[in-house]
C-alpha cells in the first residue's frame, strides 16, 4: 500500500522509518525460547519474527560421507505470517530460503560435521533446523539466517544410552566454529538499503543475499528479483555485507 | 494521560432491552442485550449499541469512501474500497455525459488504479456493493500519496466536526481526503508531516488531549 | 488409554507438584503478530500456542463461497520442535482432526451471517507441547478472534479435564494425557453456558463424567476472567 511513498523518500535519501541506508532495525534475540527443541532462538527484526528449532535425531550417513554427521535446514512461510502465506507444503519461496540459509551454515563449516559420527558408515547425528516464519515485515532471510544461527550457538547432544537417546540429559555443546551471519542488500534507484522492511522489497530492482564468515571470507550469495547488477555494484555490496555483517556477528 | 475507557467485549451483558433500538455491534437474546463486538458501549435511552474498536470495513449505504480502479469491465469497473467486499461503479453512475460503449474505451474514465472519492450507492443481502460517482464533491484524486488505517479509526481522524482533520490540513497545506472506509489520500510538499500525524491520532486514538498533541508536533 | 507404569500421583500431589484441581501458570497476551488481524498467544504451563486470525476476507476459489453467510477455516499445526521427537512438518491425521474440532469449538460464537461469500482463517501454531495443545489453542483463537473485532456472542473458553489413579484432575501436562485413564477436552461460551467442544478418551462411569463437566465449567470462568483481562490491557 505504501510502496509509491516509499519510493519518494528514498529518492531524497530516507526511509519510511527514518533509518539511514545502511542501518539494521531493532534486533532481539531471545535463546533457548522452546524447550523441546535441543537448541532454539527467537530472533525478531523490527517486526519480523523468526523462531528456529533444533532437533537431533540418529541416522544413517550419506555414503559419501560416512564419517560426517547430516545438516537438514527447513522453513515453514506459517499462514500466520502473513496474508499471502498459505497453508500447505512450502512454496518456492520458502524452499530458497531454507536452502540459502542451509549452504551459508555449510559452506562455511559453521557446524563441525565430523563431529557428529557415532559409529563410522553406520551411525551418525542428524541436526535438523527448522525455521518458522511467525511475522512477516520484510528481510525473512537475514533474522531466519540469525534464528537458526543463533539457535544452533545454544544447542545441545543428548546423552544416549544403547539405541536410546535421553532427551532432556545432554553430553557437551553441539560443535560451533564459525558464525557466519547473512546480509541481505536490496537495489532501489542507485541507492543500496540494509534491511530492507516489506514495503522496500516490494519496490527493490534487485537483491543481493550474502553469507559472511567471521574472517570475512563469503561462504553463500543468492541474486533475488527480476532485475540485474554489475559487477561493480556487486562489489559496493560485498563491502557493506563484510561491514554490516560484523555488527550483527557481535550480538550473537 | 490516559482516558479510562470502558471497554466491552463479545458476551458482556450492556443492558435491558426495554423498548430500545438494538443498533450495530450489540445484540439481544429475550429481554437482555450484549456486545458483540470489542469496543465502547452506548447507552442511551431509546437504544444501544457498540462502536467498534476493531474489524474490517463493510460497507453501508451513504458512506463517503475512497476506492482504488481494480480492472475495467464493459460497462463500469471494479473498485477496490479496502473490503471483504468488492465494490462495482457502473458506468452511468461514473460519467455524466452518454457514452456509446461500442465505439469508446471506458478507460478514458478511470483507468486502472486511478483513485476516486465517491459514495456506496447500494449494498445488498449478500453484500453485492455498487458506488456512485454522482454524489456531490466525488472526483477523481489526481497525484498524491493513499495510505491505509484502522477504518474504525477515522471518525477520530476526522475529529467532531472535523476539528483534528483541519489542525492537519491547515498545518501542512495538505490535501486530504478520507474515507470512511479507512483509505485516506494525501496530497502536498508536508505529506510526510500530515501521514505522520494521521498515523498518531491513529495508534493514540483513545487518549485525552491528543488535538493538542498534534498541534505541537505539527508546530 | 494405555495402564502404565509411571507413577502420577504421590503422596496426592502430581509430578509438577500441582494438587488435582489446580491449574498450571497461565499466561496470555494479544496482538503478538503484527500482520494479522487478530492474534494472541496463551500459554498453560509449558505448553504455547498462538494464534492468528485473517478476516473477513474473499474467500476463493468461489465454488467454496456460501451466499448467505461466511464460512470459518482453521488450522492446527504443531511445529517441528515443539514436541520430544521431532514431527515432521506438514499435517498428519491428527492435526487434521483437531483442525475441525477447534473449528466447531468456535463456530457457535461467531455471527457468520454477517459476511456472506466471505471467510474468517484462524491459525493455530504449537510452539511447544506439553498437553492440553488444543485447549490453549482455542484460549489463543478466541481472543485472536475478538481483537480482530470479528462479532462473537461470547468468548470461546477451553482448558481439559482426566482422570489419573481414581482422581479427577483439572490441566492435563503432557506426561498426564499419555498416561492417564481418561482425558476430556473441553469448551464453553461461558456466559451462555453452551458447550461448544466435548471430546472423551478413556473409561468414565456417568458420575465421573457429571463431575469432570463441573470442573471444567469452574476452570473455564476463571480462565474467562484471565481472557478479558489479557483482551482490555492492550488498550489500557
Amino acid at each position: 500500500m505504501n510502496e509509491e511513498y516509499a519510493l519518494e523518500l528514498i529518492e531524497k535519501g530516507r526511509r519510511v522509518d527514518g533509518r539511514k541506508f545502511d542501518e539494521w532495525r531493532k534486533i532481539e534475540i531471545v535463546p533457548n525460547i522452546v524447550k523441546n527443541a535441543e537448541g532454539s532462538a527467537s530472533v525478531k527484526f523490527g517486526e519480523t519474527e523468526v523462531i528456529a528449532g533444533v532437533k537431533l535425531e540418529i541416522g544413517e550417513p550419506f555414503p559419501d560421507t560416512p564419517n560426517e554427521g547430516i545438516l537438514v535446514v527447513n522453513a515453514e512461510f506459517s499462514p500466520i505470517a502473513s496474508p499471502d502465506f498459505e497453508a500447505g507444503p512450502p512454496g518456492e519461496d520458502a524452499i530458497e530460503l531454507a536452502r540459502i540459509v542451509d549452504r551459508g551454515i555449510r559452506s562455511s563449516k559453521c557446524i563441525k560435521l565430523e563431529e557428529l559420527c557415532l559409529e563410522p558408515g553406520k551411525k551418525v547425528w542428524c541436526v535438523f533446523v527448522d525455521i518458522h516464519i511467525i511475522n512477516h515485515k520484510g528481510n525473512l532471510l537475514d533474522a531466519s539466517a540469525l534464528a537458526s544461527l543463533a539457535a544452533l550457538l545454544n544447542t545441545k547432544i543428548p546423552k544416549i544410552e544403547g539405541e536410546k537417546i535421553l532427551r532432556g540429559e545432554f553430553e557437551k555443546n553441539l560443535p560451533v566454529q564459525f558464525k557466519p551471519i547473512n546480509v541481505s542488500v536490496c537495489k532501489i534507484k542507485g541507492n543500496f538499503l540494509v534491511d530492507p522492511t516489506l514495503e522496500e522489497e516490494e519496490i527493490a530492482e534487485v537483491k543481493l543475499s550474502l553469507s559472511v564468515r567471521d574472517d570475512d571470507v563469503i561462504c553463500a550469495m543468492q541474486k533475488q528479483g527480476s532485475g540485474e547488477l554489475k559487477a561493480e555494484e556487486v562489489e559496493k555490496i560485498m563491502d557493506i555485507a563484510i561491514e554490516k555483517s560484523k555488527e550483527i556477528r557481535k550480538m550473537v | 494521560m490516559s482516558e479510562k475507557r470502558e471497554i466491552v467485549l463479545p458476551g458482556e451483558f450492556l443492558c435491558e432491552k426495554a423498548g430500545r433500538k438494538v443498533g450495530s455491534g450489540a445484540y439481544f437474546e429475550g429481554e437482555k442485550v450484549f456486545a458483540r463486538v470489542i469496543g465502547i458501549p452506548n447507552i442511551k435511552e431509546n437504544e444501544v449499541s457498540v462502536i467498534p474498536l476493531a474489524g474490517a470495513y463493510i460497507p453501508k449505504v451513504g458512506d463517503r469512501i475512497i476506492g482504488k480502479i481494480l480492472s475495467v469491465e464493459i460497462s463500469g469497473w471494479m473498485v477496490d474500497i479496502n473490503s471483504p467486499y468488492v465494490a462495482f461503479l457502473p458506468l452511468a453512475e461514473g460519467v455524466s455525459e452518454f457514452v456509446d460503449i461500442s465505439k469508446t474505451d471506458i478507460s478514458r474514465y478511470f483507468d486502472v488504479d486511478d483513485i476516486i472519492f465517491c459514495t456506496v450507492s447500494k449494498v445488498t443481502k449478500d453484500k453485492t456493493v455498487q458506488v456512485s460517482m454522482k454524489s456531490i464533491g466525488s472526483r477523481k484524486l489526481h497525484g498524491g500519496v493513499l495510505i491505509k488505517v484502522n477504518p474504525n479509526k477515522v471518525p477520530r481522524i476526522i475529529g467532531k466536526g472535523g476539528s483534528m482533520i483541519n489542525i492537519i490540513k491547515n498545518k501542512t497545506g495538505c490535501e486530504i481526503y478520507t474515507g470512511r472506509n479507512g483509505y485516506i489520500w494525501i496530497k502536498g510538499e508536508n505529506k510526510s508531516k500530515a501521514i505522520e500525524a494521521i498515523l498518531t491520532v491513529e495508534k493514540e486514538s483513545h487518549v485525552i488531549g491528543l488535538t493538542e498533541k498534534i498541534e505541537k508536533m505539527l508546530g | 488409554m494405555a495402564k502404565s507404569e509411571v507413577k502420577l500421583l504421590i503422596d496426592g500431589k502430581r509430578l509438577d507438584g500441582r494438587l488435582p484441581g489446580e491449574m498450571r501458570k497461565v499466561e496470555m497476551k494479544v496482538d503478538v503478530v503484527s500482520r494479522a488481524d487478530g492474534s494472541a498467544m496463551v500459554k498453560f504451563g509449558n505448553t504455547v500456542a498462538i494464534a492468528a486470525v485473517y478476516g473477513p476476507r474473499p474467500l476463493y476459489p468461489k465454488y467454496l463461497q456460501e451466499a448467505k453467510s461466511g464460512i470459518l477455516r482453521c488450522r492446527y499445526n504443531m511445529v517441528p520442535f515443539s514436541v520430544v521427537e521431532r514431527k515432521n512438518p506438514g499435517p498428519d491425521r491428527r492435526s487434521i482432526e483437531l483442525s475441525k474440532v477447534i473449528r466447531l469449538a468456535l463456530e457457535p460464537a461467531i455471527f457468520l451471517e454477517e459476511f456472506p461469500k466471505a471467510t474468517i482463517d484462524i491459525f493455530v501454531e504449537i510452539l511447544q507441547a506439553d498437553g492440553s495443545t488444543r485447549v490453549t489453542g482455542i484460549n489463543a483463537a478466541s481472543l485472536a478472534l475478538a481483537s480482530a473485532g470479528i462479532p462473537m456472542k461470547d468468548l470461546v473458553t477451553a482448558c481439559s479435564v482426566g482422570k489419573i489413579e481414581d482422581t479427577l484432575i483439572l490441566d492435563l501436562s503432557g506426561i498426564e494425557d499419555n498416561n492417564s485413564e481418561c482425558d476430556m477436552a473441553f469448551a464453553m461460551m461461558p456466559s451462555k453456558e453452551k458447550i461448544t467442544l466435548l471430546q472423551m478418551d478413556g473409561t468414565l462411569k456417568k458420575e465421573e463424567v457429571k463431575k469432570l463437566m463441573e470442573m471444567a465449567k469452574d476452570a473455564c470462568a476463571k480462565i474467562y476472567e484471565m481472557q478479558k483481562n489479557a483482551i482490555k490491557e492492550k488498550y489500557r
